[in-house]
């Protein structure tokens, strides 16, 4: 089974905060990670190669750095990493992306199943694995929380719904996108610690994998950001004294709205 | 491109202070853009000195834009009910659509579901495309995602809206791509530009550190997902008129490569958390599912759901679909009582929309209490029970 994970880098939310005095985000400190669903598709691509056998790449699209979360990825059991990375990709929204990452899974071969998290913590659009499948004429499913059999070249999932789950059947090569519910990502080996160091991540850049010039970076893509502000604070807060008794009298007459 | 002019540059450090994305640097006196530069532009717009430029490569070739008219609303149909999200979002629908001087319709894909036009006829639609179909009887990726790409194509409508529902993050991303059309995820405010009549869309970003207003100058339909809960729901009007337009699909549209073998509806999770206006959350202070008990009482007590941080669910006392915060759901109810949270931005992105924030804490220091509007310091084991009687009193 060849199986494809697609990996975000991101900047670890806890160290992402606003500084008060400038009403900016605050960014010393801040550390880039492998985005947490991500990990949990790596993870699920792992077991389904070591369950079928077959082979796991990995493939991130970002700037130079990115390259970390590859070798991250190869040392929790992966077997390659494969950058895409050009300064024409800056600005890309979510269309631009799926476009630029199907070019590259083009060029790097095919592959049974491709897996991606559910969504990116730093965006958090959930757009760029459906938009994936679009660019691939692939059948998909997002919000995977069990991968349940392989069977007849096809695949059984449960799809977390608002309400409960569906058992879903898809013929592959199909994409799925996963919660973090699916498995408990493993730890690296030393082994895999080792092979990542020494591993050779490729980079391919826009004329590498064929991308058009309309199609990619901030050209490419339909969206612009016209303004990015402070959201509106939140009017006085009122920590409450006394005793549990007065303090919840002071608040249930805060409450009487709700109640 | 972000390029720096460096003739005009006077090396102030506006830029860099602003980036967002640490990018942009001020070194001997000059900006230097880095390779994390997104062209989010925020810095074009602090540069005084004018020494900031972003050059586009040749971009997409503009639409038509006059060809496209209408509002629509994706009017989302599961286990016998129309998602309450589709009436908030006709509330909205219906303002854009008077702004702009154009219809508001509504798109109801399904199997049995022509009972529904009234009410959304009701709730402010002017037209309702209606796809009734027993192949539409499960929601499918692909034959729902055909559906509404194949209407739109016909229809060209200006302007797509759809909730931000487990279904409409699924489905709606797909049709954008193939449309070749904008889209914005999880947006928290619409409007529409006097002037041009685009469509402005906010959401936040960073978890709601930052907002961030999104528009689609070249591009048609601008498609937008909602968060449920956001946007008030219009008022049903029973004696408003519309129209019902029935629309047939080619069978080639109708298959499907997805097949739904079983739909397990869970007894805990028939409450949705990003669809109720309270929410009682737990963290690791409940100290297990006894404590899940006391702040069940109290949700019941104030008609609400019962709510997590990852703490509790990681501990297994409560099930994931229960899990606020950035690796779990984004909720925005009217009032949020977090009990035994401690506060880590992990959780807080994921609630800090919500109205109203009371927290409920032993330790004074928790960061829960800065972003709390009424703060009880004190033992949750004894505050819950007692805010829970006295409410039950109050009612009495």
């Amino acid at each position: 089974m060849e199986l494809l994970v697609c990996i975000k880098q991101v900047p670890d939310a806890k160290d992402v905060r606003l500084d008060p005095r400038t009403n900016t985000l605050a960014r010393e400190g801040v550390e880039s990670i492998m985005n947490p669903f991500d990990r949990h598709a790596l993870e699920e691509a792992v077991r389904l190669k070591e369950a079928h056998g077959g082979t796991v790449t990995a493939l991130s699209m970002g700037p130079p750095q990115a390259e970390a979360v590859l070798r991250e990825a190869i040392a929790c059991g992966a077997d390659r990493g494969v950058l895409v990375s050009d300064r024409a990709f800056a600005g890309a929204d979510t269309w631009a992306t799926s476009y630029t990452l199907a070019r590259a899974i083009d060029t790097i071969g095919s592959f049974d199943l491709i897996l991606c998290g559910k969504q990116a913590i730093d965006g958090d659009t959930a757009q760029v694995g459906p938009g994936l499948a679009a660019r691939m004429n692939l059948p998909y499913v997002t919000c995977v929380q069990k991968t349940r059999d392989v069977v007849d070249g096809g695949i059984e999932v449960e799809r977390m719904m608002d309400d409960g789950y569906d058992v879903v059947r898809l013929p592959l090569p199909a994409l799925l996108t996963v919660v973090k519910d699916i498995n408990e990502p493993r730890v690296p080996s030393l082994k895999g610690k080792m092979k990542a160091r020494k591993a050779d991540i490729p980079v391919l850049s826009a004329a590498d994998i064929g991308a058009e010039e309309a199609c990619i970076g901030l050209a490419g893509s339909p969206t612009r950001v016209v303004n990015v502000f402070s959201p509106e604070p939140r009017g006085d807060r009122k920590i409450f004294t006394g005793t549990a008794e007065e303090q919840v009298d002071q608040l249930i007459e805060h409450l009487r709205d709700f109640l | 491109m972000l390029r720096v002019d460096a003739e005009q540059c006077i090396g102030c450090g506006a830029c860099e202070e602003q980036c967002a994305f640490g990018a942009i640097v001020v070194k001997d006196g000059c900006a230097v853009v880095g390779d994390s530069c997104t062209l989010c532009g925020s810095c074009v717009d602090v540069c005084e000195a004018e020494a900031l430029h972003i050059e586009e490569g040749p971009g997409r070739e503009a639409a038509d834009l006059s060809a496209w008219q209408g509002i629509w609303v994706f009017a989302e149909f599961r286990h016998g009910q129309v998602a309450p999200v589709t009436y908030e979002l006709l509330g909205v629908g219906r303002r854009l659509a008077d702004q702009r001087g154009v219809p508001l319709s509504a798109v109801l894909p399904g199997s049995g579901v022509r009972g529904e036009c009234d009410a959304l006829i009701a709730a402010g639609a002017d037209t309702v495309y209606l796809v009734d179909d027993p192949a539409l009887v499960q929601y499918r990726e692909d034959v729902y995602g055909r559906v509404l790409e194949e209407l739109i194509r016909c229809y060209q409508p200006e302007v797509v809206l759809a909730g931000a529902t487990a279904i409409g993050r699924s489905v709606i991303p797909q049709v954008a791509t193939r449309l070749g059309a904008g889209l914005t995820a999880d947006c928290t405010g619409l409007d529409i530009r006097p002037g041009d009549g685009t469509l402005l869309q906010t959401r936040p970003a960073f978890g709601g550190n930052i907002m961030a207003t999104i528009e689609c100058p070249d591009t048609r339909p601008q498609m937008a997902t909602v968060r449920p809960k956001v946007m008030a729901p219009a008022e049903p009007d029973p004696d408003r008129s519309g129209e019902v337009v029935e629309v047939e699909i080619a069978p080639e549209h109708l298959s499907s490569r997805v097949e739904v073998l079983e739909t397990v509806v869970s007894e805990s999770e028939q409450v949705n958390i990003q669809e109720v206006e309270v929410l009682v959350a737990g963290g690791r202070g409940l100290e297990g599912e006894k404590g899940f008990a006391l702040i069940r009482e109290l949700a019941e007590e104030l008609g609400g759901a019962v709510a997590a941080s990852r703490a509790a669910v990681d501990a297994g006392w409560i099930s994931y679909p229960h899990q606020v915060g950035q690796t779990g759901k984004t909720v925005c109810p009217k009032l949020y009582i977090a009990c035994g949270i401690s506060g880590a931005i992990q959780h807080a992105v994921g609630m800090q929309s919500a109205e109203v924030v009371v927290a409920i804490n032993r330790d004074e220091n928790a960061p829960i209490f800065n972003i709390a509007t009424y703060g009880l310091v004190g033992d949750l084991f004894e505050v819950v029970p007692l805010l829970a009687r006295k409410i039950q009193e109050m009612k009495k």
